[in-house]
């Protein structure tokens, strides 16, 4: 009971201190925050094109939430979401270019998101397979492959994919791109949200499936609680820690489809950037629970969005203190209400 | 009468919902030896670490010498003249004995030279005054648990503590070292210090407090002069009941033999011999106990048969069970062979302290197919499982709300670790290390009672413990494990007629250990 309500209040203060510490902030900038948060809020929920862009935006989120709750659960930080996802775009976008036109949607989609789930996957196991064989601490290494793959996705495009004097590769097959909400119920009109929506929701459900309620789940479980009896139970902890990896790089690759095959239909230079870390923030606002990172993801994508809707009044910037400021008060009132 | 030297009117601390101590009023006479007894989670160490101000208690107040005092932390603690000597030691095993000692109390300015030569010549008449022998210029890592222990009441002494807490002194002790502890205690006591003894041992509180309180679910509910009251006066006010001090252990029927180690040599990665050319054979029906002082190769060993070692250590010689080859084995290949393992560090090994009680009592056995179904767990049949074990073990908690494992008692869990491993399918063999390490008397009881029920069930059982008590009353044989081998093995004749004087019978165990 006690403990609930404490799992609640956390991320619930944060939002508010944080929602106050930015009022304090429109005020120094000479703006009334109410008429600011006004605006804001009848330019995103308030509207159709608004919760559109939100969904969208919540759709990436939440994959590249996951990528940092799965492996968390063993006690792993993967701060590799930015190039797990970009791995997966370039190669949804590859594998969306070459294949043969007529291919058909289902097959043509499944093969796109399949193959970026790969390559995110791959590069989320690389980390892994590092930590258990050298010891290898996660946090260093998946920083590192994130300049890696920047480099190397920067390369292919530059020298390989992108179409001549423009920073994109060539728009991917059609029957490769995702029907968008507005197209098939005619919600959410002109905006980008397109059904991947349905992918993070369904990765949602099945990640907290596999966390709760598979032996695998129990087992990753038992490793990040107590590797110790882990090992005394006989439980394979190093497996565990490159599987949870690997799902998680598997989950930010995913996040590539809402960009690539749902909005952009290409990749181009910096598509994904920024959404890998974000994740990092709704996984720890949502505690890492897959159900409760949809609520996490969503207020972001909110304060993504809503900070844009009103660039014009004061910068866009101010949100994304607000979100920064989210996540320090959700980490220092964790550490006060465990301490009290 | 002079001031007492530690007066506690009315403390009281509650953590959550949980009274840790309830108007707990106690006078410590100075000069005086005064035991705390009491259950695990009676509210011992709170109230001691709220004397040394690691808590500050909810209400009531504290004085020292006649003084009323607020202690916010250890340090104002230690400026009143109280010192603690932890269960867990805290020493830096790199640095020698003197800076150990004078650590935190350098007594030269930040960047001077230490006066080490000063400090060792102080440390040194400071420990012959009070018969502490140690040599102020070796490694800490070098020297022995009672040595170690000498070293923390030095620590508290250079630093002019009057009042001494001790907690569990005698844990880690052998039966000699434990002499010898009381005899510093006596000496300390003789030059005027207070020491406030925290134990469980009854047998020490009559040897050497003046002094006894009891506690029970965080009050104190008897103080008593200890030449005035008897072991089972104070167990008796320690459980609230009568509880049995002996254990009713039928005769033994062993039958084949199931596990054989046979000439096990094992070197540690450092190049280090810990098991040295050990064999002995545990039967079918009978509980085989090793006796000994930690560090004589106990861990060592007990990694050993679970699969554990560092894969860098030597190992030579067979371990087998039932004609089968143990060694090399993983644990979920040893504990599927039909091998249990109930490992020391209870909270850190035995169990997840974050998991519900259906989720730990299926831990390390979930692979089995009654609990599966599917990919995952066949919930109807754990929580049948569960209802099941908690009854027959009569593990004292509240199914309904879901509890984490690590809220209940001690003992509690480690019933619930007893149910998971004896009831293990197809168990031939049963390993126990320290099984009631950290339980109350209650529990202990009853966990006396399901081992020989395991043992009367023809599971061949290993037991290592640190009490002898336990191992006299437990075993069908004893071996007396010392640096690293069986130096003698007592018999079940032997056995049983020591056990008509278990006093002289330690003695002499004791002496096949140190």
């Amino acid at each position: 009971m006690r403990n609930s309500f404490f799992k609640l209040a956390v991320p619930v203060l944060a939002v508010v201190a944080a929602l106050l510490i930015s009022a304090l902030l429109i005020m120094a900038t000479g703006r009334n925050p109410l008429m600011i948060y006004q605006k804001m809020f009848s330019m995103t929920f308030g509207s159709d094109y608004g919760t559109g862009q939100i969904v969208f935006r919540t759709t990436s989120l939440i994959l590249t939430g996951l990528a940092v709750a799965i492996p968390f659960k063993v006690k792993l930080f993967n701060i590799g979401g930015e190039g797990q996802v970009l791995a997966g775009a370039v190669t949804a976008a590859t594998v969306g270019i070459v294949l043969p036109s007529e291919t058909p949607p289902l097959i043509a989609i499944t093969l796109c998101s399949l193959s970026a789930m790969i390559a995110g996957g791959f590069v989320g196991l690389f980390a892994g397979w590092l930590k258990v064989r050298f010891g290898v601490n996660e946090v260093i290494s998946t920083i590192m492959l994130n300049f890696i793959v920047q480099a190397l996705a920067g390369y292919l495009l530059t020298w390989h994919l992108a179409v001549p004097s423009t920073v994109h590769t060539p728009e991917i097959i059609r029957s490769a791109q995702l029907p968008m909400f507005d197209s098939i119920i005619g919600i959410w009109q002109k905006s980008p949200a397109n059904i991947s929506t349905l992918f993070a929701l369904a990765a949602c459900l099945a990640s907290w499936v596999m966390i709760f309620k598979t032996i695998t789940g129990y087992e990753m479980r038992a490793v990040g609680l107590q590797p110790e009896a882990a090992d005394y139970a006989g439980i394979n902890a190093n497996a565990h820690l490159m599987k949870a990896m690997a799902i998680g790089g598997a989950m930010a690759g995913l996040a590539s489809t809402n960009l690539v095959l749902g909005y952009k239909h290409f990749y181009e230079a910096g598509l994904t950037s920024g959404i890998g870390f974000i994740g990092i923030a709704v996984a720890l606002l949502a505690f890492a629970h897959p159900l409760w990172l949809v609520a996490s993801a969503l207020l972001f994508g909110f304060l993504e969005y809503g900070g844009l809707t009103v660039n014009a009044y004061v910068p866009k910037d101010i949100f994304m203190m607000v979100q920064a400021v989210t996540i320090l008060m959700i980490l220092v009132l964790t550490k006060a209400m465990r301490g009290s | 009468m002079n001031a007492a030297a530690v007066r506690l009117s009315g403390i009281s601390k509650k953590f959550g919902a949980l009274w840790a101590n309830r108007d707990v009023s106690l006078d410590i006479q100075a000069g005086s030896i005064h035991a705390i007894v009491g259950e695990n989670g009676a509210g011992k160490s709170t109230l001691t670490k709220i004397i040394y101000g690691l808590f500050s208690p909810t209400s009531g107040s504290i004085s020292i010498r006649g003084k009323a005092v607020r202690l916010n932390s250890p340090r104002e603690a230690i400026t009143e003249g109280i010192g603690m000597v932890h269960q867990h030691f805290m020493l830096i095993p790199e640095l020698t004995v003197t800076e150990n000692i004078i650590l935190g109390d350098e007594r030269s300015p930040l960047f001077a030279a230490l006066k080490k030569k000063e400090a060792v010549s102080n440390i040194q008449s400071i420990a012959e005054s009070h018969g502490l022998t140690v040599d102020p210029n070796a490694l800490v890592s070098e020297l022995s648990v009672g040595e170690e222990q000498r070293v923390e009441i030095l620590k508290l002494l250079y630093r002019e503590a009057e009042i001494l807490i001790l907690d569990e002194p005698t844990a880690v002790l052998t039966p000699s070292e434990t002499e010898q502890l009381f005899k510093t205690l006596r000496s300390l006591q003789e030059k005027g210090k207070t020491v406030i003894l925290i134990t469980h041992k009854l047998n020490e509180v009559l040897a050497v407090s003046d002094t006894v309180s009891v506690m029970r679910k965080g009050r104190i509910v008897a103080t008593e002069p200890t030449a005035s009251v008897t072991k089972s006066d104070l167990a008796n006010l320690m459980v609230g009941r009568n509880v049995l001090l002996k254990i009713d252990n039928p005769p033994e029927k062993p039958g084949k033999d199931i596990l054989n180690v046979s000439h096990v040599n094992l070197t540690d990665t450092k190049g280090r011999s810990r098991i040295d050319d050990l064999s002995f054979k545990v039967r079918a029906g009978e509980i085989y106990g090793i006796a000994g002082v930690e560090g004589n190769g106990q861990s060592e060993l007990l990694d050993l048969l679970w699969g554990m070692v560092d894969p860098q250590c030597i190992i030579n010689g067979s371990v087998t069970l039932d004609g089968v080859n143990l060694k090399g084995k993983n644990p979920a290949e040893i504990a599927s062979s039909g091998v249990s393992h109930i490992p020391e560090d209870r909270l850190k090994h035995a169990v997840v302290p974050d998991f519900s009680i259906e989720e730990n009592i299926v831990f390390g056995r979930h692979r089995e197919n009654t609990f599966r179904r599917l990919g995952g767990f066949d919930a109807a049949s754990v929580a049948r499982y569960t209802k099941r074990m908690i009854d027959q073990y009569d593990v004292r908690c509240n199914l309904e709300s879901n509890p984490p494992l690590g809220t209940l008692s001690g003992g509690n869990q480690q019933k619930i670790v007893l149910a998971r491993e004896i009831d293990r399918p197809n168990l031939k063999l049963l390993i126990l290390a320290q099984p009631t390490r950290g339980v109350d008397i209650g529990a202990i009881e009853m966990i006396h009672k399901k081992i020989i029920e395991a043992r009367d069930k023809g599971i061949a059982i290993l037991l290592v413990s640190a009490e002898l008590e336990e191992i006299i009353s437990l075993s069908s044989r004893i071996g007396c494990l010392y640096k690293g081998s069986i130096r003698r093995e007592f018999s079940t004749e032997e056995i049983r007629k020591g056990r008509g004087s278990e006093q002289n019978f330690g003695k002499e165990i004791g002496m096949f250990i140190t």
